[in-house]
């Protein structure tokens, strides 16, 4: 049975039926509802919830939890993400897997509440200090809020990475029917990394600390070696009516939905355009882009933002297709009509 | 001949990197034997800090963590949070407990977490080569204080303990130092205490340790003592500054 809540509720949802064991937030709109619903949610299932004093704070409560094996996240928006950037590059390092949400609004600075879509370059570039990516996944209904939560965990644990969720205010807003189709998970087992006392073992230590000659280097390495296993595993993309496709464009999240309605206006006037969805920003569906821009595809990015995932798409079409863009930040919103005089202009 | 003295199990074989005459060392130990004596090696869970005691995790013999630079109660909360059975404990310098850890450091104790703080104040930034901590005395000569700390430009030193002492979240806070032999039996005390309170789910507790750093004082180890004894124990007296776990 279906049933009609917002998309940051949804979200809530799938991270406890993964068997999420504390939530650490901080207030900032628009992702409100998580911190509401989770202080009511967890303390009744007789899980963790705690309201830090900061940002910073709750991120390095992720951290704590995370390095005794406990499933935990933390949400934001997106200046309070800049602030979790310093708990993240340590995960990172650390290797600790974790769920860090970003309900994106608009920035730079204090922005406004809306949502938007400018963090993308935060997200899959680093966004914190040292070499390291983060897994990225991208949802872009109240549904996929609560699959990708779900899934998340097991993301971050096969990986030992934390995992972000990039979604935006207006998905994390906007009242959909989600059907909560799976099963209650469990806190994941003990590894050989987790911190529980050291009773019948040696002392572990979780450390990113790393001052003699070449273990550093040696760390980096194994790292770049563990992104290049999830690059080659962990692409996920929608298509959408790309088969015969002469435009196609990429959008995620948001952008994608109003990019959808667009595509089938153009259909109606004969012009074959289709969707590119990157359900997982990174690891980025460079491949699937490339084979399409060998036909000889064009390409339009559509996003809340001045252009930020069209550097990635240009990167995977790599000269061989015109990419060409088409956004907003700051509030406003890309509508169908917008794209769709786009696609015509592209067509001529 | 009987051997009646050994080194703590809690403490691993590793040599100290800390600095000739430096208080980490005799810290450590007090740590490690109050850990051994309540039997808590195997259900403790520490968290190292950033500063001179960031290699903790190499002399400590139970399990350690790395925490950025003053969250280390943050950190602590995430672990005693989601494992209330294990023995949680920060070991923090003056800089990353009352600068940049000031935020952390208040909120944990405000909300009465059940952890430990072990908190060494040697009124100096000492593995970054001396600069100017909260801690700084007035008139103190530091890397960034050429013409000693003045108050008109930079403040004055933080009390620490009673500023938290106003938090009704805080259970056991004592001031205890480290420069004579009858201090480090009355700093062991406390930080047995510190831990007892944990133990007994009466909430935060903390002891702040004073300590000498004679490389960045530009001291001899003797003179870094007989200062911390004249001098840094007049703007710090020692004591307990607050008490509740009888209440």
């Amino acid at each position: 049975m279906k049933k009609l809540i917002k998309g940051n509720i949804a979200l809530c949802e799938g991270a406890i039926a993964a068997g999420l064991h504390a939530y650490f937030g901080y207030p900032i709109t628009p992702q409100n509802e998580i911190p509401a619903y989770m202080s009511k949610k967890m303390v009744e299932l007789k899980r963790v919830f705690v309201q830090a004093e900061s940002e910073i704070a709750a991120a390095n409560m992720v951290l704590g939890a995370a390095v005794t094996g406990k499933r935990a996240m933390t949400s934001s928006s997106s200046p309070g993400i800049s602030l979790k950037q310093e708990a993240i590059s340590y995960m990172a390092g650390l290797q600790l897997p974790s769920l860090i949400v970003n309900v994106q609004r608009g920035g730079p600075g204090l922005g406004n509440i809306s949502g938007s879509q400018s963090d993308y370059f935060q997200a899959v570039k680093g966004g914190g200090h040292g070499d390291y990516r983060l897994i990225v996944l991208s949802p872009n209904s109240a549904q996929e809020m609560y699959e990708f939560a779900y899934d998340s965990f097991d993301l971050a644990e096969k990986y030992r990475s934390p995992v972000m969720i990039l979604t935006d205010g207006i998905i994390g807003q906007m009242m959909e029917p989600v059907e909560f189709n799976k099963s209650e998970k469990k806190d994941f087992n003990d590894k050989n990394w987790v911190l529980t006392g050291c009773k019948g073992r040696q002392p572990r230590s979780v450390q990113s600390l790393l001052m003699k000659d070449g273990v550093l280097e040696k760390h980096n390495i194994n790292l770049q070696e563990k992104y290049k296993i999830i690059a080659k595993n962990e692409v996920k993309y929608e298509t959408f009516m790309t088969d015969d496709a002469e435009i196609i464009i990429t959008a995620y999240g948001i952008s994608s939905r109003i990019a959808k309605s667009a595509i089938k206006l153009a259909r109606k006037e004969g012009i074959k355009a289709g969707l590119l969805r990157p359900k997982t920003l990174w690891p980025f569906p460079s491949q699937i882009i490339d084979s399409l821009a060998k036909k000889g595809t064009k390409f339009l990015s559509v996003e809340l933002s001045h252009g930020q995932m069209i550097e990635d798409v240009k990167l995977a079409v790599n000269g061989k297709a015109p990419v060409e863009f088409l956004g907003k930040a700051g509030g406003g919103i890309v509508t169908e009509q917008e794209i769709l005089v786009k696609i015509k202009e592209m067509a001529k | 001949m009987e051997k009646i003295l050994s080194k703590p199990e809690s403490l691993k074989d590793s040599v100290l990197s800390y600095c000739p005459g430096c208080g980490h060392g005799i810290i450590h130990r007090l740590v490690a034997e109050c850990v051994d004596e309540l039997n808590l090696r195997e259900k403790t869970i520490a968290v190292a800090p950033v500063g001179c005691a960031v290699f903790a995790y190499d002399y400590f013999n139970f399990d350690t963590t790395e925490a950025p630079h003053g969250r280390p109660p943050a950190v602590a909360t995430g672990i005693k949070r989601t494992n209330p059975d294990k023995f949680v404990f920060t070991y923090q310098g003056d800089g990353d407990i009352a600068a940049i850890g000031m935020a952390e450091t208040i909120h944990a104790a405000n909300r009465g977490e059940n952890i430990t703080i072990i908190f060494v104040n040697n009124a100096n930034y000492g593995m970054t080569g001396g600069q100017m901590a909260p801690t700084t005395l007035i008139g103190q000569v530091t890397e960034t204080t050429p013409f000693g700390r003045d108050p008109k430009r930079e403040g004055y030193p933080i009390h620490l303990c009673e500023l938290l002492a106003t938090l009704e979240g805080t259970t056991y806070l004592e001031r205890v130092s480290i420069y004579n032999p009858q201090n480090i039996i009355k700093a062991k005390k406390a930080i047995k205490k510190a831990f007892q309170c944990q133990l007994d789910g009466k909430g935060f507790s903390l002891v702040e340790v004073i300590s000498n750093c004679p490389v960045d004082w530009g001291m001899t180890p003797l003179d870094s003592i007989k200062w911390t004894e004249e001098t840094f124990i007049k703007t710090f007296p020692l004591g307990v500054i607050k008490d509740k776990t009888n209440v």
